[in-house]
């Protein structure tokens, strides 16, 4: 009897444990459709209309060498994290007002959790292997 | 004279740099991004057709892409100027990934992606101008890039509208 509680309460934590490995990837999965909505200013590894996002984590606003920002974003005391950026993303103009990045921003707070998941996620992969 | 489907002849944009004098600094910004996206849509044409990748019909469809590009290009750098805006240049050198575009199916995935990204800049673009006028131009540039990216699709063999909303 104890055994077969044993085996229901591993096999119950394991399922809790996978769901939980798992969530992060679907939203990341999510994110990158998300994502999608930037790829017309931005890319992972190079500088485009906006900057790159590898090493987005941790980087402060308007610091990408060679990028040519607005005023605003260079003096926006921004250090990016799941925080900053959610608030940003919400409405950057309203965020960092000045800024050129001027796009109404990403209304739904899901969406732009699974956005910061799958940026997160992206900055660890091969894709940002050797970005700057 | 025909209409030649010109923006300073026969578009929602025949009137907008008459009427852009109704717009603000805020605006001239807005069109100034988007002005910096169109260039980059027109080099990023160019080296899908100087890559030798692109064949007909594709690589006409994709000069009549850049056109359209031209187009909206010429038509924000005007505006940017009457709203006493500098419009912002093209740059000497665009970052593309150049090297990852084997094949005619890379070069015309990689023109999808921005389009389908132009698609949403665009519309993260219209709610923000204080010139309406702006917004229904913006509307209009948001509905050719979305036909882009829908035929780009269709030649992938990909369902060229994916959702009934683009976001």
């Amino acid at each position: 009897m104890r055994c077969a509680r044993a085996a229901v309460l591993a096999a119950a934590l394991a399922l809790w444990a996978g769901a939980h490995a798992a969530a992060p990837a679907a939203a990341a999965r999510r994110g990158e459709q998300v994502y999608a909505r930037c790829a017309a200013c931005h890319a992972l590894a190079f500088d485009r209309v906006g900057p790159h996002h590898c090493g987005l984590f941790g980087r402060k606003a308007g610091s990408v060498p060679g990028f040519d920002y607005s005023a605003a974003m260079k003096h926006a005391k921004i250090v990016w994290n799941e925080t900053t950026l959610d608030d940003f993303l919400a409405d950057p103009m309203k965020a960092v007002p000045g800024t050129t990045m001027t796009y109404a921003g990403v209304p739904d707070a899901r969406d732009r959790r699974d956005l910061i998941a799958y940026l997160e996620q992206a900055g660890r992969s091969g894709a940002c292997k050797g970005a700057r | 004279m025909p209409c030649r489907a010109r923006w300073s002849r026969c578009s929602p944009g025949a009137t907008l740099a008459a009427r852009a004098g109704g717009g603000s600094a805020g605006d001239a910004r807005i069109l100034n991004t988007a002005l910096g996206a169109e260039l980059e849509a027109i080099a990023a044409y160019q080296l899908g057709a100087e890559s030798k990748l692109l064949q007909k019909p594709a690589l006409d469809l994709a000069l009549a892409f850049q056109g359209h590009h031209k187009e909206h290009a010429e038509l924000l750098a005007k505006t940017v100027e009457r709203l006493g805006g500098k419009p912002v240049a093209a740059k000497a050198k665009y970052d593309f990934p150049a090297g990852q575009l084997k094949s005619q199916a890379d070069v015309l995935r990689f023109a999808a992606q921005l389009e389908q990204g132009a698609v949403s800049a665009c519309l993260g673009a219209v709610p923000l101008f204080d010139n309406r006028d702006l917004s229904k131009a913006a509307a209009s540039i948001l509905g050719d890039e979305a036909m882009h990216w829908a035929v780009l699709r269709h030649v992938l063999g990909e369902p060229p509208v994916p959702v009934a909303f683009v976001s």
